[in-house]
């Protein structure tokens, strides 16, 4: 085979795993409009019951605004640290892109040691799930948020793994661009959680 | 070890059950005794359960749809003969409780074990085709979606024998799916099912969506696009926007019936009408998932046997459009008699009857193909014919319903069984044998036998007819759907002739089961080997039949509306290369069966309480998953002289056949030459 011809193939190659990664980003903003879908089912349920106590403790009751901030800072930045973690492998600095998910992934287990936390004191008070419309739909769709941030942090440690072991590879930068997608998708739905179920509630 | 599932699950006492059960088996035992004694298992693995080709996945979606169908079928046979003779003084002969769990299991596996899986087989088979890609956007996520799907199916077909199937019917209903009045695992079944199929089918619009808007040949802009792949995206983006709400509102079931919360409970603060909304959010919009596509078919048929360009494209192509969305803002309709203020219904009432807009645009698009057209009247035209007579009956009765008023006096009446019916088997089940007797050729080289197709239409269309239409006249009578016997006489005799229209779609079906017999021996008589079996106008026709593993060896370049149509009148039809490129395809995977087979040991482990094994199969899932999708190096080429031997091989076979059929037309009379040209057109 010529040169020349093993450069079209190379070029052709290239060109195929562009419109692979493409595609595959594409496909993935798709995913996370159904998962956007299925938290405005959450959402929707929640607005539904969000005052049927049932007789048990209502939002006022159970919220403590300094906590939540604490919790809701934990995400916000572990956003940023994703964000810083991105620039450096921009730049080529892989060490401290390393760094920056580590920084990320413990932010995120932070925030969900913190969720926990509440869960536990909550249900241990006796306003658990099963007590009341309510509850069951703030369990739930705070919950639900968890278990996706608990997603990405597997998904990160499996990430993290890669990058030590095979580098960045194509394969891995496009996976990693999708984890950064899902990362902040959690952050915005974060939002919305904070302002209806804590602040609204509080109100 | 076994959580709740002990030996007396299994209902030895039932007759019924266990017939069911036995034939099942022995149908089973015998099946893998047959691949076993002729060594089958590696084809099976390697050819089939870890394809990743759309063509196969497809053809095996069918093969479970026409599984399904028959079990679907069997249980309307057994709810219409109930119903014939339980009136009066007779019980007849289903208790109560087992005919609740007959028409559920009806219902569902009819819209998500037939319906869903024959329409995206149909899709996996032929989208790719028609946009002139070489399989989908993500393979490995369609054999994904599938095996989720045989999950399911599996699911429902263990309830047959394993514990019950929910007594809430297909729709379920708060709050008697609740734990507290369903303690058993019927309801368990049923939600499990749904949800793993739901699951499958949510990936699958998504890739059907990323391959549409991604992956078609040069040239094809949108308003190029074939009808059936438009009516297929609309679909696509249905299930992307529903799904989601019935995965939802079915984990809140899952989360009510398992850790005790209070969603759709009628006491602490739940609210049992929100799961008729969740619920309707999604099943409206499914209406239009399984019905569109078969539209899209449809189109495709009638312009095809019509030799004509499709009427007025534009406006079939906005008229699914505008299906798509209102689809969404009629939910409500399903229940008008919930107690909702009047301004409510009348908004649900008005948004119903405008659906009837567009939906008549495609009929008169239609007709006015068909109109000065050569038309051919093969067996897909049959079907075609049948629908847009029968449809138009059960759309006029859908407007009628959409009355709130009217609605009242119908509502929850067989008057509704009738026209949901008369939607369901004329508007999406004949499509989908159209597209199926369509397609069948390019599927697997060889036509389906015209005689039995069209015996089998005849079947169907004199059957359903009879069956439903006498369902209409006791609607109006008053007689409630769901009845497991009546005291009022006077009914009786329209259910018996409801039997008897049952008995003949048997026969219809009959025929369809004879039609791939006979014509799987007459293969060789009715073989097509030039890949364009009816003179066809889109893609999919200008490969060989059934197509080869890359589906197109050069990437074909659209310049018009009927892309192959335009082909054939220019002579680009049909080109052999001297040279061809090596071709990128991706690599078969046995994921998709792998984590199918997790998720039907998580369902059955989460409905008997079997919690080991529930954990060990998810931790089997995510591995599954994290492997697969670390897996970067999935593809494999397909060397230039591979294809250059596949296409000459082809060629071959076209030079060949066309040189015998002259010789056989050489030796014809003139009469007989006519009546030739007349048999194959």
């Amino acid at each position: 085979m010529s040169t020349a011809t093993k450069t079209t193939d190379i070029a052709h190659d290239d060109h195929h795993a562009q419109h692979q990664a493409e595609i595959k980003t594409f496909g993935f903003w798709v995913y996370l409009m159904t998962d956007l879908i299925l938290f405005s089912t959450f959402f929707a349920t929640f607005a539904v019951l969000a005052k049927n106590y049932a007789g048990g403790p209502g939002a006022k009751e159970l919220f403590e605004l300094p906590f939540l901030f604490v919790e809701t800072m934990l995400l916000l930045v572990s956003s940023v640290t994703f964000g810083f973690a991105v620039i450096a492998q921009q730049q080529g600095k892989q060490k401290q892109m390393l760094t920056y998910l580590v920084v990320t992934g413990l932010l995120g287990l932070g925030f969900l040691g913190m969720e926990l936390y509440e869960f536990a004191h909550m249900i241990g008070e006796g306003a658990g799930p099963d007590r009341s419309g309510f509850l069951s739909a703030f369990f739930t769709l705070v919950g639900f948020h968890g278990l996706h941030v608990t997603f990405g942090i597997v998904w990160l440690t499996v990430m993290i793994i890669q990058i030590v072991k095979v580098g960045l590879t194509s394969g891995v930068e496009s996976r990693l661009a999708r984890l950064s997608l899902f990362w902040h998708f959690l952050d915005i739905v974060w939002v919305g959680v904070f302002t209806f179920v804590y602040l609204f509630g509080l109100v | 070890m076994f959580g709740k599932l002990s030996l007396s699950d299994i209902p030895f006492h039932d007759p019924i059950v266990m017939g069911a059960i036995g034939s099942s088996t022995i149908g089973a035992v015998v099946i893998l005794g047959l691949m076993t004694y002729y060594k089958k298992w590696g084809y099976l693995w390697t050819e089939w359960l870890t394809t990743v080709d759309h063509k196969k996945i497809g053809i095996m979606y069918i093969i479970l749809a026409g599984v399904m169908l028959l079990r679907g079928f069997a249980d309307a046979v057994m709810m219409r003969a109930q119903q014939a003779i339980a009136a009066g003084g007779n019980e007849g002969y289903l208790t109560a409780h087992h005919f609740d769990q007959v028409f559920g299991a009806h219902g569902t596996i009819m819209i998500i074990f037939v319906a869903m899986p024959f329409i995206i087989g149909l899709m996996n088979i032929i989208i790719p085709l028609q946009i002139g890609a070489r399989d989908v956007a993500f393979p490995v996520m369609n054999s994904v979606s599938f095996f989720l799907t045989v999950a399911g199916a599996g699911l429902m077909m263990i309830s047959l024998g394993v514990g019950e199937f929910s007594n809430t019917g297909w729709t379920g209903l708060a709050p008697l799916f609740e734990k507290e009045f369903n303690p058993g695992v019927g309801v368990d079944y049923w939600a499990w099912a749904f949800q793993l199929s739901g699951m499958g089918t949510l990936l699958g619009g998504i890739n059907f969506v990323v391959t549409i808007l991604k992956m078609r040949a040069p040239g094809m802009s949108l308003m190029k696009m074939p009808l059936f792949t438009w009516t297929s995206l609309t679909s696509s983006v249905l299930i992307i926007f529903s799904f989601p709400v019935i995965t939802g509102a079915l984990t809140l079931l899952t989360l009510d019936r398992y850790l005790g919360m209070h969603f759709f409970t009628n006491d602490m603060g739940g609210n049992m009408m929100m799961w008729n909304n969740l619920f309707w959010m999604w099943g409206h919009p499914e209406v239009y998932i399984v019905i569109l596509p078969a539209f899209g078919i449809f189109s495709e048929v009638v312009s095809t046997f019509s030799s004509k360009r499709l009427f007025a494209y534009k406006s079939l192509v906005w008229a699914t459009a505008v299906i798509m969305i209102l689809s969404f803002t009629v939910w409500l309709h399903h229940f008008f008699t919930m107690g909702n203020t009047v301004n409510v219904n009348v908004f649900f009432g008005i948004t119903t009857m405008l659906i009837a807009i567009p939906t008549g645009v495609k009929v008169y698009d239609w007709l006015f193909t068909m109109y000065r057209g050569r038309i051919r009247f093969t067996s897909p035209m049959y079907w075609m014919l049948g629908f847009l007579t029968a449809f138009v009956i059960g759309g006029m009765t859908g407007v009628l319903m959409a009355i709130p008023g009217a609605d009242y006096v119908v509502h929850n009446s067989v008057f509704l069984v009738a026209h949901y019916h008369n939607m369901l088997i004329p508007g999406a089940l004949f499509g989908y044998f159209a597209g199926f007797s369509y397609w069948f050729p390019k599927m697997f080289g060889f036509k389906l036998d015209e005689k039995w197709g069209k015996r089998a239409f005849w079947g169907w269309m004199i059957g359903f007819l009879v069956a439903f239409m006498p369902l209409y006249a006791v609607g109006f009578m008053g007689m409630p759907r769901r009845a497991a016997h009546y005291d009022d006489l006077s009914w009786q005799p329209y259910m018996i002739t409801a039997a008897i229209g049952t008995a003949i779609v048997g026969l219809g079906i009959a025929c369809q089961v004879i039609q791939l017999v006979v014509s799987f021996r007459k293969r060789e008589e009715l073989e097509d080997a030039t890949g364009d079996a009816w003179d066809g106008r889109t893609l999919e026709w200008a490969t060989a039949s059934p197509p080869p593993e890359y589906n197109f060896a050069v990437v074909p370049v659209v310049g018009d509306l009927d892309a192959f149509w335009e082909m054939k009148e220019q002579g680009t039809a049909f080109r052999h290369y001297p040279v061809y490129a090596d071709i990128h395809m991706p690599k078969n995977q046995p994921y998709g069966v792998i984590i199918g087979g997790l998720a039907l040991g998580l369902g059955f482990a989460m409905i008997w309480y079997i919690w080991w094994l529930a954990i060990a199969s998810l931790i089997g899932i995510i591995a599954t998953i994290i492997i697969s999708g670390s897996n970067d190096n999935d593809g494999y080429l397909i060397p230039a002289s591979e294809v250059k031997r596949i296409e000459d091989l082809r060629f071959d076979r076209m030079a060949q056949a066309k040189k015998e059929k002259e010789e056989e037309v050489e030796k014809l009379s003139k009469e007989e030459v006519y009546e030739y040209s007349d048999k194959n057109n």
